[in-house]
């Protein structure tokens, strides 16, 4: 039973990360149905970005997690501008290269600068080091800080999008493109913002990852971003509490797996959801089947 | 009418040929030495892969990212073939079971995938080459694992190469000439209208992703044949998205555009060789670009043909009196 | 001789019905029309009849050569090489193949060749081949696309456009050909063409032809019988008369005026 409880927690601040990914990835495909390869390798940059603030700058924590995220923030925006704008009418497959394109040139112009070695957070201190016991439990103030700084975002996120007015922007943007822009909504202004809050987002996951795992590295956003997509897919693609539940449950399921020593076949298990999922239940967990119209 | 046909045949043959004696003849003049033969295989292996991509992704339409997952099943039969039977008997053996192999997976695979589309079937293709990779990583009584396998008997030389990359050519170019080539193109045009047509779309799209997949085990054997070692990272994602890139890169659906890919990117990469990082930033930057400025890559759905040449040829003869 | 009884066909998405016990006999031979306003359901019993949507109940049964085959449930390309054919209301040509290709690829249902004579060139691939493009240039010369066989189909002007789908739909060798509006954007000149056209193609390929269109001229100059629906239910069956002259359907179009036509 405390296992159990000690696996969900792990669980919980492993789908967390995951979580925080996904909602990049599924706002972007819910907004110009892109699946937006580069978005993992955003994450990655935030990590990064941590690592200087808090190991060469010698930043406090939250101080690097707002700079990283807005160093994303700016980053999203500008691969949008250069990279995806122009291709906005194109087909799918060129979008597509594209963003693989993209992911490939942050991941191999990181290793340029800062080399392929691995990188290690500076070890926490004091109350950032504390553990925490409650029989045979233990949670880290790590577990702690990632599971309450998602949840304000998450909560952050969800005012923007159903309080606000460029979220309803967002929202008319994603169902309809064209009658958007005839209601006067600005769509190019639109789509940035949702690229805006999709990287500060994977930002925050960055840095979150590099105080949780400690080590980094320019290829790390690859795996965990492919499996945010699939936990993006598995709550509903286009759908934002979808993301945050998968994020979730595909965090909880890796984590299990391993725990029960399978770790070797964790990622395939991952894989072959994702798998099911899209034969099963397209649409996803959250998500309405539509058909195509004739 | 049967005239020209005739002439056409012959020209193609004669092509066919003279491309087979001149790089033969560079090979034996040590012109095309040890360090540019790998660029050659390389070369060769990526058009096998490239042109059987074409069929899926760029004549019948469905986004596979799984590519390499193919190829290494291809690569890992033949080469547990091949060691256990060095011989040209065992390699032929090994091709032949690696594309079976291959196809049997693109098969399993294909057939409840293929209700998905676009970038749903991307990302599913992309998780299925995935699993293949993780399988192969962990049957370490077999595969060796992670460390993967040492010491295959090497049997590539030009002239199996040849063969097998003129044979994959010829026989997809053929299909394609076909009804049956065409039942696939129609799905990549209007999939509802094409089943409206009388074709059955599943049957195709499982017949271009079986085809493929055993184009890619050819393709896999080869290389594990000729590079001696083999191992589940070599076929990973970026794996399948070089062969994509490749496709769309020549355009999609043109089968000389893969060729001219396949040659022009190992150029390039073979020039920067010794800059990897640059190379690869390189790579994504063209990536880009080209995406930009030339999506439907650079012969679109067009082809290179000999008749292309002839027309050409007379258009100088007579200048303008042709049309 | 009966060729298709559509039986108390419905068919709901979620909660909506869009046809709702739709009951429709052909007559082998018959020229028949359906109308009805925009949204009746006209559209969704072709898509059923056709594969694309499968029924939520009701029985559609096909008669070729004395037996009886039912089309419930069977997908779209079993249901074309039993012999049912159609075009599209929204133009869904084969756009970035020629015209040529348009043809041949719908001619694929009676191919023989296997996998291999296709991968080989074989002699009787080559012999089909051969049988094909002549049945496809005889098709496009019906309708003057034989010039125009290089072209690519999204190249064509809209008029033949909708001639090329229905030559198309030709070349799976039909016994039943469903047509939805033809003349939907035709000019009057085009209408009248089409209207003719129609007739004879009936006659040439010894066709049954059920018809989808609003163009009152057309359905009421060539129909032997309409059927109209509305609301996914059908109000009146009858020649274009008896339908002229119903209050039932005067009032479904509601201020269009059918009497004029």
């Amino acid at each position: 039973m405390e296992q159990l409880i000690q696996q969900i927690i792990n669980g919980i601040s492993l789908g967390s990360i995951y979580a925080l990914i996904a909602l990049g990835y599924t706002m972007v495909y819910g907004i110009i149905k892109l699946i937006n390869f580069a978005h993992c390798d955003i994450y990655m940059i935030g990590a990064y970005i941590g690592y200087v603030c808090m190991s060469k700058l010698g930043l406090g924590f939250l101080p690097s997690l707002l700079a990283s995220m807005l160093f994303c923030t700016v980053l999203g925006i500008t691969i949008e501008r250069i990279a995806y704008r122009p291709l906005r009418n194109a087909t799918r497959i060129a979008a597509l290269i594209t963003a693989i394109g993209v992911s490939l040139f942050l991941e191999y112009t990181t290793m340029f600068f800062a080399s392929a070695n691995v990188r290690t957070y500076p070890s926490m201190t004091g109350f950032m080091a504390k553990t925490y016991k409650i029989g045979d439990i233990v949670i880290s103030t790590q577990q702690i800080l990632i599971a309450v700084i998602t949840v304000i975002l998450m909560v952050l996120l969800q005012v923007i999008v159903k309080k606000t007015k460029i979220g309803k922007a967002m929202r008319a943007v994603s169902m309809d493109k064209d009658a958007a822009e005839l209601m006067g909504i600005n769509v190019d202004t639109t789509i940035s913002f949702t690229f805006a809050l999709g990287s500060a987002l994977a930002g925050a996951a960055g840095i979150l990852v590099g105080i949780y795992y400690n080590s980094i590295n320019p290829l790390m956003g690859v795996l965990p971003g492919l499996k945010a997509f699939v936990a993006a897919v598995f709550g509903g693609i286009g759908i934002i509490p979808g993301a945050m539940l998968g994020g979730y449950v595909i965090g909880i399921i890796e984590v299990f797996v391993s725990g029960y020593g399978y770790s070797m076949y964790r990622d395939a298990v991952v894989f072959a959801i994702l798998i099911l999922i899209l034969i099963v239940r397209p649409a996803g967990l959250l998500g309405k089947n539509t058909g195509e119209k004739v | 009418m049967r005239g020209i046909l005739n002439k056409q045949l012959t020209q193609r043959i004669i092509f066919m040929l003279l491309a087979y004696a001149i790089v033969q003849l560079l090979v034996s003049t040590n012109i095309i030495n040890a360090y540019l033969q790998a660029t050659l295989v390389t070369i060769c292996i990526n058009i096998i892969l490239a042109v059987s991509l074409n069929l899926i992704t760029g004549f019948t339409g469905q986004f596979s990212l799984g590519h390499a997952g193919f190829m290494s099943i291809g690569a890992y039969t033949c080469a547990l073939i091949t060691m256990r039977v060095p011989t040209i008997a065992g390699f032929l053996a090994g091709v032949l079971m690696g594309a079976v192999m291959a196809a049997l997976v693109g098969f399993l695979v294909g057939l409840p995938t293929l209700r998905l589309r676009g970038d749903y079937l991307a990302i599913a293709t992309l998780g299925m080459s995935e699993i293949i990779r993780i399988v192969f990583i962990n049957l370490d009584s077999i595969t060796n694992g992670a460390a993967g396998l040492n010491d295959i008997p090497r049997f590539v030389n030009w002239p199996w190469l040849y063969v097998f990359v003129a044979g994959t050519i010829l026989l997809i170019r053929n299909l394609l000439k076909s009804s049956h080539g065409r039942a696939c193109i129609a799905i990549r045009e209007d999939e509802i209208a094409a089943e409206a047509m009388g074709i059955n779309t599943t049957k195709y799209k499982v017949l271009a992703f079986i085809i493929g997949a055993f184009c890619a085990g050819i393709a896999g054997a080869l290389y594990s044949s000729y590079f001696y070692y083999i191992k589940p990272d070599l076929f990973g994602f970026l794996k399948s998205v070089d062969i994509l890139v490749i496709v769309v890169l020549g355009g999609l659906g043109s089968i000389s555009g893969s060729v001219l890919a396949a040659v022009l990117l190992a150029v390039v990469s073979t020039y920067f060789q010794s800059f990897p990082e640059i190379r690869m930033i390189l790579y994504a930057l063209i990536l880009v670009i080209i995406m930009i400025f030339r999506p439907q890559g650079l012969l679109g759905s067009k082809e290179i043909s000999i008749s292309m040449f002839n027309r050409m040829g007379k258009l100088f003869a007579f200048g303008k009196g042709e049309k | 001789m009966q060729l298709l009884a559509i039986e108390k066909l419905t068919k709901s998405f979620g909660g909506l019905t869009a046809v709702l016990n739709v009951n429709i006999e052909l007559q082998q031979g018959e020229l028949i029309g359906l109308i009805g306003p925009n949204g009746a359901g006209k559209t969704t019993v072709f898509n059923l009849l056709t594969g694309v949507y499968v029924p939520t109940s009701g029985n559609i049964t096909f008669c070729k050569d004395d037996s009886k085959i039912s089309l419930h449930g069977l997908r779209p390309h079993k249901i074309c090489k039993e012999g049912v054919a159609r075009t599209f209301q929204n133009i869904r040509l084969f756009r970035d193949l020629t015209v040529f290709d348009n043809v041949r690829i719908a001619m694929h249902k009676n191919v023989k060749y296997g996998l291999l004579a296709s991968l080989l060139h074989s002699p009787s691939y080559r012999r089909e081949e051969k049988t094909i493009a002549d049945a496809s240039m005889e098709l496009l010369k019906i309708f003057n696309l034989d010039e125009k066989k290089d072209e690519y189909a999204k190249n064509l002007p809209y008029g033949e456009q909708r001639h090329l789908e229905i030559a198309r739909a030709l070349a799976t060798n039909p016994e039943l050909l469903l047509l939805d509006e033809p003349a939907a954007g035709m000019n009057p000149a085009e209408t009248a063409q089409l209207t003719e056209l129609i007739k004879w193609i009936r006659e040439k390929f010894n066709l049954t032809i059920l018809l989808i269109e609003h163009d009152m001229s057309v359905v009421m100059k060539i129909c032997e019988r309409i059927y109209v629906l509305d609301y996914g239910i059908l109000i009146a069956e009858g020649t274009p008369d008896e339908i002229r002259s119903n209050p039932r359907v005067i009032e479904a179009y509601l201020g269009e005026d059918v009497s004029n036509a």
